[in-house]
């Protein structure tokens, strides 16, 4: 056994250890702080290493699990000993107790910054290290810069230098602003190259950490990791102490190809080329050896090769075959790669469409649910969450609920709300939803959310089949002696709006349904006495003509409360009873409650919000954001809900008009009946099974109704004019939607060329069919779309890339005429594409110097065209400005001298101009903002012409201009050719 | 990228505890206290990950120490698993043949071993040659 080398702690800590229990251990530690305090309060006869020493004691006994709330300022100070054994205990000491919220800190930043730029290569290590453990934002702002000319320097050995890169790391997550882009993107390739392997893996994290945030700057990275990668995979001048159980270090691989999952794609075909070598080698070469960590270095290095694989989209081939290799993997015993088999697997669904063949799995996967090992079952719950669709929704439910009686206690909440949104999402009828959710609510009502039983709610309301149903099963749930008050609120909820329908049933009169709730009444608490004082007074509502004796029992009930401390159960009690003695006018308030208006479920947001946090924002997750954006979510501009069991009149046009006087002369607002009217509104959404969109009519069956009962036009969502301008300017969103289908667009445009992927999002839970897509180019593009699968599964989401190339200027617009057929209809649309003139524009500004001379030499028509335009849209210069960025033309301040002008650049890619530079200003009259003078100018007399066209109609009228030249409505109704005609 | 890293034995005294994040000292204590109450009592013949609040805990025994190391949902497990090991190992190799009483000695050194392996919660350095000869230098320099 070693010893500490100070006989002083050495003695302490055997002390401790022979502290026969807690309290005498508390009592030595006490007497030592207090020993400490004193010797470090009069400091004069301390000797530097005296101070030592009780700083180490201090951090030894911080690890006991002390508080030691002083000497931080010690342990600080030691920090600018001029001897390396103080110093040293200073930085590190300093980097244990402290965080980077500490004060002290900043004393202590003259200090560090000087041993990091000072000659002591031990001290710049310290240095290095404690600002890479603890360094905040003041440490990023004032060092990075120091720290930079580290690692990039010549003359710093390795040690130092990979140091400075994950310092370097630490100080750009604190304020990425610190890291250059510009400057670092030239300097990071080189790094790339870096022989030492202890560097480049520092490297490597920090390019990971640069590249996360910003993978534009980065290309140049791209093919310098896959050169690290196959260097590696292929053991090339690999140092033997860099090879762990014989694999070349696992760790760099790991980081590399975590750094290249970041990329969108890789182009160059070379590059692919190289790459997908590597990660086929790594697939089918990995084999189980009997060395665990051998084992486990090289499936680490398999794992993350596969997360590269799904990334970059590889093949069919390729991903059957990490397909099959996961599903070896969730077969075997080995808990370690069992559990991660599944995870992948789950990261698989996110990203790929391989549904069906891991739908072979389920009965392994269920198997998983029941592993004794938590770690598993989570695992396994995700992953049959994720894969849930209309076809195993019945298996795989009732499986969790199953599960559920015996799950632990940590487990039960998120197991409910995930039955209760697959149940939601994928219910084949909703009859077994309602079932579902009462068996939840049965079973587990402890961790069943309020969330879940308002969304039943909502459900039966907006469904008449159901309502019979619905009060059916409450009423059988009554019967049983004991059940949660969960229970009682959903069913009295049920039973007070509909158990009227059931009236002709044995047991279910007015006033047994009555006295069988009343029965609960004592076991529950007070919001849920509100919830029952409603149900009473819709009792009696629907008990025409009125029973005298439950009328009696009732009033009684309500005067009982009317003096009742709790003010919403008081105010429920007095009014209702009031409203009771209204007779007929009662029918009218107390009616059954308006259909619910659609909303996205908070329940699925509530499963959305719990998102891990991590250092770097995972490729997987931005990528799915990414598509998020433009996936099947649809947005609410609908109209605020109304809510409240009084019916309101203008909600329902039907509705016999309602005494509102009276209500209010009464002092009822139409929300006083509700339990919780905000939440309630918040449960409403869209993503529940096909829901016709807004205005709807209050006879339409809201969901769930049978295709051939809806109306055959199908009309847009939202306007489709309006949201092609919106993708002019900007280039991932929503492109066209309706009640079935939206389409999103995600564009990457490069010089003359770009990349649009078309996603293709079928929002119901039935097949699209005969799904065709066809663009249409103006003579200008070339445009090549990727095949259109013809049938899209329910809630699936296909992309379709397309490939564009500008040929020459042109104002003209690219069309995609998209059809489908739902149940018996043909819905067809012609969208235009927004791959406009603006895409080919480069925003790249242009000197004073460079901005004159060309200006002069395009002296006049046609290559330099002057313009007054009228009926300016009125915008302020501030705006106009901003409207020009948004169309990639870049505003040059300075240029002209006259405040009113504006003079913005661009340079124009096309296959037949090559890059060329645009110039336009723009002259305005404060006087009268609805009119200027614009002059443009160009190399080309049909870009100059094109380009001031197309700034004009964006200024005339943004986003929906009537005056727009060839305004198509796409919707299918009118002459399609025609509507093409015009658009071509 | 790594949160923390503690080393723990059955009873939960802790032997080693580094920060990556800026933790308040109770908040320390706390976060030692439940992730020893959530590795001790795993069967061995469990996975080697469990989650820990929104993070995974990556942990391996080594008789009577559990290594447990706080990292991102999203990172690779077996990565860090052997991350783990290769540290063991280095230590191992530090004080010959290490046992639970060196590293309780020697606590101050097996900081500086851990700072020279890992740095902003990322590896540092996999060679253990490398960190060894440092260590030789550093040692010379005290």
């Amino acid at each position: 056994m070693a010893l500490s080398g100070m006989r002083g702690l050495s003695v302490f800590i055997s002390e401790i250890r022979n502290c026969q229990n807690k309290e005498q251990e508390r009592l030595r530690v006490d007497k030592e702080l207090g020993n400490i305090r004193t010797r470090f309060k009069n400091e004069k006869g301390l000797t530097p290493y005296d101070k030592k020493k009780y700083v180490w004691k201090m951090l030894y006994i911080f690890m006991l699990g002390y508080d030691v709330d002083f000497g931080h300022m010690e342990a600080v100070s030691l920090i600018s000993a001029p001897k390396y054994p103080e110093k040293q205990v200073g930085y590190l000491v300093t980097s244990c107790l402290l965080n980077e919220n500490h004060d002290f800190l900043r004393l202590a930043i003259n200090t560090v910054r000087n041993d990091i730029i000072g000659r002591n290569e031990t001290f710049q290590c310290l240095a290095l290290t404690m600002v890479g453990n603890i360094g905040g934002r003041e440490f990023a702002e004032s060092l990075a810069p120091d720290v930079q000319k580290l690692l990039v320097s010549s003359s710093c050995r390795p040690l130092v230098r990979k140091k400075a890169a994950l310092c370097l790391l630490r100080l750009f997550r604190k304020n990425p602003d610190v890291v250059n882009v510009d400057g670092w993107s030239d300097r990071m390739t080189q790094l790339l190259d870096e022989k030492n392997l202890g560097v480049l893996t520092s490297s490597m994290s920090l390019f990971v950490a640069l590249v996360s945030n910003n993978h534009e700057a980065y290309w140049s990275c791209l093919p310098k990791c896959v050169k690290v990668l196959e260097r590696l995979a292929r053991n090339q001048d690999i140092p033997q102490e860099y090879t762990y159980y014989g694999i070349p270090s696992p760790w760099l691989q790991v980081k590399t190809m975590r750094a290249l999952q970041y990329f969108p794609t890789v182009e160059d075909p070379n590059t692919r080329r190289a790459l997908f070598e590597v990660l086929q080698r790594i697939l089918m070469g990995t084999d189980v050896v009997k060395n665990v960590n051998k084992n486990n270095a090289s499936h680490a290095v398999l794992f993350e090769a596969l997360a590269l694989v799904m990334h970059l989209d590889a093949e069919k081939e390729m991903m059957s075959q990490c397909v099959a290799l996961l599903g070896k993997f969730i077969a075997v015993r080995e808990p370690n790669i069992r559990y991660l088999g599944l995870e992948n697997m789950t990261r698989m669904l996110m990203v790929t469409d391989v549904q069906d063949i891991i739908k072979r799995h389920q009965a392994q996967i269920i198997t998983s649910l029941k592993d004794p090992d938590i770690s598993i079952r989570r695992r396994a719950l995700d992953l049959l969450y994720g894969m849930c669709d209309v076809s195993n929704a019945k298996d795989i439910v009732e499986e969790l609920l199953q599960y559920l009686g015996t799950a632990d206690f940590t487990m039960r909440e998120e197991l409910a709300l995930k039955a209760a949104i697959l149940a939601e999402k994928f219910a084949p009828d909703l009859s077994w939803y309602v079932d579902v959710i009462l068996q939840l609510i049965d079973k587990a009502g402890d961790f069943v959310s309020d969330d879940i039983w308002f969304r039943v709610v909502q459900f039966v309301t907006n469904n008449e089949d159901l309502q019979p149903y619905a009060a059916l099963k409450a009423r059988e749930y009554l019967d049983k002696p004991a059940i949660h008050e969960t229970m009682v609120k959903v069913s009295a909820y049920l039973l007070g709006e509909y158990s009227h329908l059931l009236a002709r049933r044995p047991g279910c009169s007015p006033k047994d349904i009555f006295v069988i709730i009343h029965e609960k009444l004592p076991t529950v608490s007070t919001p849920t006495i509100s919830i029952l004082l409603s149900t009473y007074a819709k009792i009696l509502m629907h008990s025409q003509p009125p029973d005298p004796e439950l009328q009696n029992q009732i009033w009684a009930i309500f005067s009982k409360y009317e003096t009742c401390i709790d003010t919403e159960i008081q105010q429920r009690a007095v009014e209702y009873f009031a409203l009771s003695r209204k007779g007929e006018a009662l029918m009218d308030i107390l009616a059954e409650m308006p259909k619910f208006p659609e909303r996205e479920s908070s329940l699925i947001k509530k499963a959305e919000d719990t998102e891990a946090d991590t250092a770097e924002l995972s490729a997987i997750k931005s990528r799915t954001q990414l598509q998020a954006s433009n996936a099947l979510v649809v947005t609410s501009e609908r109209e605020p809900p109304q809510l409240g069991m009084v019916k309101i009149p203008s909600v329902d046009h039907n509705s016999v008009s309602v005494d509102q006087e009276l209500t209010q002369a009464n002092g009822i607002s139409h929300e006083v009946d509700h339990p919780q009217p905000d939440i309630l509104g918040d449960l409403l959404s869209p993503l529940a099974i096909e829901a016709p969109p807004p205005p709807v009519s209050e006879d339409d069956a809201l969901a769930l109704a049978p295709v051939e009962e809806q109306d055959n036009i199908v009309k847009p969502i939202g306007d489709t004019a309006e949201r092609f301008h919106a993708l002019c300017l900007k280039d991932s969103g929503v492109l066209y939607e309706d009640p079935y289908v939206q389409i999103g667009i995600k564009a990457d445009w490069r010089g003359h060329q770009g990349r649009l992927v078309i996603f293709l999002g079928n929002k119901t839970t039935s097949s699209l069919t005969s799904v065709q897509a066809v663009v249409l180019p103006p003579s200008h593009l070339k445009l090549e779309l990727s095949s259109v699968p013809e049938v899209i599964p329910p809630r699936a989401q296909v992309q379709c890339p397309v490939e564009v190339v500008n040929l020459g200027p042109s104002r003209d617009v690219a069309v995609l005429d998209f059809s489908y057929m739902f149940g018996t209809s043909l819905v067809e649309s012609k969208l235009r594409l927004p791959a406009v003139i603006n895409k080919f524009f480069q925003p790249i500004p242009v000197s004073t110097e460079e901005f004159f001379p060309q200006w002069r030499s395009l002296a006049g028509p046609p290559l330099k065209l002057q313009e007054v335009v009228r009926g300016v849209r009125a915008m302020s210069l501030g705006e106009m400005s901003h409207l020009f960025s948004s169309l990639r033309l870049i505003v040059c301040p300075g240029l002209d001298p006259n405040p009113s002008n504006l003079v913005a650049t661009t340079t124009f890619y096309s296959e037949s101009t090559r890059a060329m530079l645009c110039l336009v200003r723009i002259e305005t009259d404060p006087a009268d903002r609805t009119q200027l003078r614009m002059t443009v100018a160009s190399q080309d007399p049909t870009l100059t012409f094109e380009l001031k066209e197309y700034i004009k109609e964006h200024l005339v009228s943004i986003p929906t201009a009537p005056s727009m030249p060839q305004q198509p409505q796409p919707i299918a109704s009118s002459d399609p050719g025609a509507l093409l005609a015009g658009l071509l | 990228m790594i949160r923390f890293i503690l080393l723990q034995n059955r009873q939960g005294k802790t032997r080693l505890a580094k920060y990556y994040i800026p933790l308040e000292e109770s908040e320390k204590h706390k976060v030692e206290y439940e992730v020893h109450r959530l590795v001790v009592n795993r069967d061995p013949k469990f996975t080697n990950f469990v989650e820990f609040r929104t993070h995974k805990v990556i942990y391996r025994r080594y008789a009577g120490l559990f290594f447990s190391l706080c990292v991102d949902i999203t990172d690779n497990e077996l990565a860090y698993l052997e991350g783990i090991h290769l540290f063991v190992e280095i230590l191992d190799h530090f004080f010959s043949n290490v046992c639970e009483l060196d590293l309780v000695f020697n606590f101050h050194k097996v900081y500086l071993i851990l700072d020279e392996f890992i740095l902003a919660g990322e590896f540092q350095e996999t060679s253990k040659k490398a960190i060894i000869e440092r260590m030789g230098e550093l040692e010379k320099q005290e």
